[in-house]
């Protein structure tokens, strides 16, 4: 067992019942390192979202414990969740708002979020006006304000085209490459998960248990034609064979 | 990315082209114009077959033809039901309406915010609210009589009474309608009851809060005409007239005062519907904003 304290995040055991005695999670252990980009797929319904509701702190597992380093967490829902009230520069300003960061402070760090995520030019647009990507952008863009050193994505771009995936999937690496914050990113597109993470786990169906982990040795900045090389390719067939393992459907 | 953005960016300029060429906004009044035009004329139509073609003239001040409503009513300012009369009934009206719609926001507005606050409440006062929105308002004009006379007040209590529940049922429901993971995400970062409220259930209650008021403003000018028609004492609005001209058989005047109560009616909607599109028309891509 690796020394706690330099991890980012770690399960320990973490079992999660539901009131109607749904099992979600049995028995979870694992954990993200610093500078770590960590993957969890599994079938649909088995319990990776409630793995990250427990990360976060919206809910109390059954049993187990999670550990987390830095109380600065950055939560990427799977809707983009932004206040359609407000423009793209008062979206991301939200956070800053929230933790009653000054105003000048707060909206100089927006702009450079909203840069950082290419949305320059969009300040004054309404979430209405936005295409899919460029909300989740704007959702991106909101949490980066916070600076945390721990992500936590909960299948953040399983609602958007191919295309505008692929183009979100290369951003979110080289921020990560940037910013070097730590990640718990929970998809079921296995191609996604490889080319973006350090490490996959995958998930067994419901009750949800870590059935296997795959080390991705493909160095940052991660091309995207990297999608298209063989080893990418074999590790992205081992983890599709281990998932058709444990998929009941 | 740019690519991504520029598609963004062309949609909505051409989104905005659409509704902002002359021609087409042009084109686009026409054609509304033209179908409740054409269903006006019918009614006219039918109004004139009525007045000359059924109504013998012994019977005919039963449905006054058109332009006798407009000579012996609009046109016809002199004296007692005089146009000027009439005004100022509908003023008078006007005031009982807006005095009535305010109370009802007022208590509507803040019974909604404490019923989203605390479950209990909402549980304890909801089967009551419900109750008395089924009461008809007959039954309870003797009630109102008794306890305020039949003077302004009365008038008021009426208006505020028809036009509460909408304001507190859109309100709540408004206020209710946050998403899930909205509401998570103010969680995780510490919002407490107060912000949650101000900057997520209010603002994302305004829709349906404006759809409550439009329907209770329209409400409140009927309460207005009711009230009024019960309950005689001080000031003569348009209800008190609506009572006098029936019972005097004056055709042309009682179509007057109720044509004037029906313009009441729709002003105070669109007046409304105004205020709604001035407030939340930029943000809100609700159908049923009407520009």
């Amino acid at each position: 067992m690796p020394d706690i304290s330099s991890l980012s995040l770690s399960f320990d055991k973490v079992t999660m019942t539901f009131p109607d005695g749904t099992e979600a999670l049995l028995d979870v252990s694992f954990s993200v390192g610093p500078n770590e980009f960590v993957s969890v797929v599994g079938p649909s319904g088995c319990g990776k979202s409630t793995l990250l509701n427990i990360a976060s702190g919206l809910l109390e597992p059954t049993s187990g414990s999670v550990e987390i380093a830095d109380t600065s967490m950055g939560y990427i829902f799977q809707d983009p969740t932004l206040l359609p009230w407000r423009t793209v520069l008062r979206n991301v300003e939200l956070l800053c708002e929230l933790h009653q960061i000054p105003k000048e402070e707060r909206r100089k760090r927006a702009k450079e979020a909203i840069n950082l995520v290419g949305l320059k030019g969009f300040e004054k647009h309404f979430p209405k006006a936005l295409s899919g990507g460029m909300k989740m952008r704007t959702s991106l863009a909101r949490t980066l304000t916070l600076h945390p050193r721990v992500f936590l994505f909960d299948e953040p771009f399983g609602s958007l085209d191919e295309i505008t995936r692929e183009k979100l999937n290369d951003e979110t690496q080289l921020l990560f490459q940037k910013e070097g914050f730590s990640s718990l990113f929970i998809t079921h597109s296995i191609s996604e998960a490889v080319f973006l993470s350090t490490k996959v786990y995958v998930m067994s169906d419901r009750p949800g248990r870590i059935v296997a982990e795959f080390d991705i040795p493909f160095d940052y900045p991660r091309a995207p034609q990297q999608r298209f090389n063989p080893n990418f390719a074999e590790i992205c067939g081992e983890i599709s064979n281990t998932l058709r393992g444990v998929d009941r459907d | 990315m740019t690519e991504d953005i520029d598609q963004g960016f062309h949609k909505s300029e051409k989104g905005a082209f659409k509704t902002t060429s002359p021609f087409h906004r042009f084109r686009l009044f026409i054609s509304n114009l033209f179908p409740p035009a054409i269903f006006g004329s019918l009614i006219i139509g039918v109004w004139y077959l009525v007045s000359y073609g059924i109504l013998d003239e012994s019977r005919r001040f039963l449905l006054q033809p058109p332009h006798r409503v407009l000579t012996n009513g609009f046109l016809d300012w002199g004296g007692r039901d005089g146009m000027g009369e009439m005004l100022q009934s509908l003023w008078s009206s006007t005031k009982v309406a807006g005095i009535g719609l305010f109370f009802a926001i007022l208590v509507g507005f803040l019974l909604a915010v404490i019923m989203s606050q605390a479950v209990a409440v909402e549980k304890a006062l909801f089967p009551y609210l419900v109750t008395l929105q089924a009461i008809p308002i007959l039954a309870v004009v003797p009630l109102i009589m008794f306890w305020w006379g039949s003077g302004q007040t009365s008038r008021v209590v009426v208006c505020i009474l028809i036009s509460l529940f909408p304001i507190i049922v859109n309100t709540l429901f408004g206020l209710q309608s946050a998403e899930k993971d909205m509401h998570a995400l103010f969680t995780l970062h510490n919002a407490n009851r107060f912000t949650r409220l101000r900057k997520l259930m209010l603002p994302a209650a305004l829709p349906a809060i404006f759809a409550g008021l439009r329907i209770s403003a329209g409400l409140s000018v009927i309460g207005a005409i009711v009230g009024d028609f019960f309950f005689g004492k001080g000031e003569v609005g348009l209800g008190q007239l609506i009572k006098r001209f029936s019972s005097e058989l004056q055709g042309e005047e009682l179509l007057t005062a109720v044509i004037l109560s029906s313009v009441l009616g729709v002003a105070v909607f669109l007046l409304f519907t105004w205020i709604q599109n001035k407030a939340i028309g930029r943000w809100s891509d609700r159908a049923d904003l009407i520009s």
